[in-house]
């Protein structure tokens, strides 16, 4: 069992988050879930975009590369297929997958190369201070949508499992069992496996929704919170995070497709010279 | 399987990905785009049968990133692009830079802007490879005018781009890029790699040696290595230090600058000419006649760009009276060697610009001499 100073690089602290910042939960959960497994430290990269979320590599004690904003699937695809014999980790935001980065989301899902991608998803730009991302729900405040939030968010899992993921989960960090034995799973398997963790950002996105108590917020999660398999989003026209004011939640898809390093192609359709 | 020693009559883009294999590329990352999609097509094929790995992403900025992360698991990586491809670059371009990541980008150019001339050649991103990305960084960027130098000059990007952990650019051409020509695979070819870092101490992959160049502390081998785009200081991030960020970004510069010398590659005809001609790539085709024949008229050719090669066009610069700079674009390199020869002493440089697809005919190098009463 390692020990929690041996993963995190305690010479980089203080952290950057903010009191309340869901992030620390989701690095715990990350720790126990690693430890589980017994994935190794120097045979594993952890990769990330920009924003809050991504800083997390920069505190866990292996190779770790910060990329650009967006691109932390794409920087990481490449890096799988050059060694794939290294664990490949992805932290991202929801702004850093879900918009800048939705094409590589996207994209990624469907081209399975075996990456575990975890995004926190606190339904804001937490590192600019506080603007409307592609999860902030319909209605929501945030400095860019002074007046409440006219557009509707995205279901970033949906999408995954849409999209042809390997296995996606979502939790809140209300869920911290489940997240840690999601994140065993996903760590186990092979393929592109998406895990989506709702979690709170009390100064950017809670404070400006009358939720500035980061317990506030995760009473909201817990109370909105219904498996998948008994929402009702399924039953309306969108399926989002607040639309039905639900959060769905659960192993929303386990698959055991093959992955990119490990189909051989063929010639099945060509003339195979 | 490598190319073998011998001759072979190929097209340019077809000599780029024989170099680029023989020079040890094991990745590929690219997205289809004229006139470079034969480097992309032909390695689909070549790198799976010489253990490498070729993949077609969702776009290029994708592209990029992928070999940027491949070039981090040790494997010499490039992408192979033209204009609207290689501006979606630019931002990655900038983190390679900072990074100090060793890639290659072949950029094929074509008339710009915007989707302009998908099919004929042009010299427009001459200042977008330097300069398209934000903040100061430095670049190598080699600049082939015939088939064999597509050869040639890739073999050789990839070895500064290892030797000095820099992001590395072939700018050919359409024309270059699609003509056909004889090249000869030489029985030896120099290949550099990376200097990798040892793991004597921990934090000696963020050690400066004298060359500037620190070693590279390729994934998976126990550095714990934290690379980032953010202004840094061995493993830490300092964003708000201004002496740091000098620091950085002074060494990212000069490790390219102080090495002007080792890097730049150049051809001069007729160097005692009164009348010399600074041209590069299918640009130089029209000159290069016109130099061989006409005693008045010499020519500089530069094979590399960036780093300026400030030594060779002051010494032209300085014995001559008088100098033309031919390019195919509005005047893009014209800026920094006319810079260059009036400091050398030079009284006059003129440029011959041309745009639309076509390199300056040697007709219209001698029309344009004539005005400036050289010949
Ligand atoms: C190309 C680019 N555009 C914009 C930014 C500015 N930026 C930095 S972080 C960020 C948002 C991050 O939001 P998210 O991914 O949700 O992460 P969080 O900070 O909320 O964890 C933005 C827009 C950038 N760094 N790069």
């Amino acid at each position: 069992m390692m020990d929690i100073f041996e993963f995190y690089r305690k010479d980089e602290w203080p952290h950057v988050f903010c009191p309340g910042c869901g992030n620390g939960t989701v690095m715990n959960c990350f720790f126990r879930a690693f430890n589980k497994v017994g994935w190794k430290l120097d045979n594993t990269v952890f990769v990330s975009g920009i924003g809050c979320s991504s800083r997390i590599p920069l505190y866990i004690n292996s190779d770790a590369i910060h990329t650009t904003h967006g691109r932390a699937i794409a920087f990481a695809t490449g890096l799988k297929l050059s060694r794939p014999e290294l664990d490949v980790v992805v932290f991202t935001g929801d702004g850093d997958l879900g918009a800048i980065g939705g094409n590589h989301f996207i994209n990624g899902c469907r081209r399975n190369v075996d990456l575990d991608v975890v995004c926190i998803n606190n339904n804001i730009y937490g590192m600019t201070g506080g603007q409307a991302s592609i999860t902030t729900p319909h209605d929501y405040m945030s400095t860019t949508t002074p007046l409440g939030n006219k557009e509707y968010p995205f279901d970033l899992a949906e999408i995954a499992v849409a999209a042809g993921a390997n296995y996606v989960a979502r939790w809140t960090t209300k869920h911290v069992h489940e997240l840690t034995k999601s994140m065993a799973t996903s760590l186990t398997k092979k393929g592109f496996n998406f895990i989506e963790v709702v979690a709170q950002c009390p100064t950017n996105f809670g404070r400006r929704n009358k939720m500035a108590e980061p317990s506030s917020l995760l009473e909201w999660f817990k109370e909105s919170s219904v498996r998948r398999d008994k929402a009702r989003a399924a039953a309306i026209d969108h399926v989002d995070l607040n639309l039905a004011g639900q959060i769905t939640i659960g192993e929303f898809v386990s698959r055991d497709r093959a992955c990119y390093h490990e189909r051989k192609g063929g010639s099945a359709h060509g003339n195979g010279h | 399987m490598n190319i073998k020693p011998g001759e072979y009559f190929l097209q340019g883009n077809e000599a780029c990905m024989e170099a680029a294999v023989l020079a040890g590329a094991k990745f590929f990352a690219g997205y289809p785009i004229t006139p470079s999609t034969e480097i992309a097509e032909g390695l689909a094929r070549m790198l799976p049968e010489s253990g490498g790995e070729f993949l077609q992403m969702e776009d290029e900025i994708a592209c990029i990133s992928a070999i940027i992360g491949a070039s981090w698991g040790g494997s010499k990586a490039l992408t192979a692009t033209s204009g609207p491809g290689f501006s979606l670059m630019q931002e990655a371009i900038g983190y390679a830079a900072m990074t100090e990541t060793p890639i290659v980008v072949v950029n094929v150019m074509r008339g710009g802007p915007s989707t302009g001339q998908p099919t004929r050649a042009s010299q427009g991103d001459i200042l977008a490879t330097k300069y398209g990305s934000h903040g100061d960084y430095q670049v190598i960027a080699f600049a082939p005018a015939s088939v064999q130098e597509m050869f040639d000059l890739t073999v050789k990007a990839f070895n500064y781009a290892e030797k000095y952990r820099v992001p590395t650019f072939i700018l050919s051409d359409a024309e270059i890029g699609h003509m056909r020509g004889l090249l000869t695979v030489p029985k030896e070819i120099k290949i550099v790699n990376r200097k990798e870092k040892g793991v004597r101490r921990s934090d000696e992959a963020y050690d400066v040696p004298d060359d500037l160049v620190p070693p590279f502390p390729t994934f998976g081998k126990g550095h714990k290595a934290t690379i980032t785009g953010i202004t840094h200081f061995k493993s830490k991030i300092e964003p708000e230090d201004p002496k740091i960020h000098q620091q950085l970004v002074r060494r990212l510069n000069s490790k390219i600058t102080n090495n002007r010398r080792d890097i730049n590659k150049w051809e001069v005809i007729e160097p005692d000419s009164k009348t010399m001609i600074v041209s590069y790539g299918s640009a130089s085709f029209g000159a290069r006649e016109v130099a061989a024949k006409d005693d008045r008229v010499g020519l500089l050719r530069l094979k590399s760009i960036w780093p300026l090669p400030v030594e060779p066009i002051h010494e032209v610069a300085s014995k001559c009276e008088q100098l033309l700079v031919c390019e195919m674009n509005l005047g893009q390199l014209f800026w920094e060697i006319k810079r260059v020869a009036l400091e050398a002493g030079c009284k006059r440089v003129e440029l011959l610009s041309k745009i639309g697809g076509d390199p300056p005919t040697p007709g219209e190098v001698r029309h344009k001499l004539r005005e400036m009463g050289a010949i």
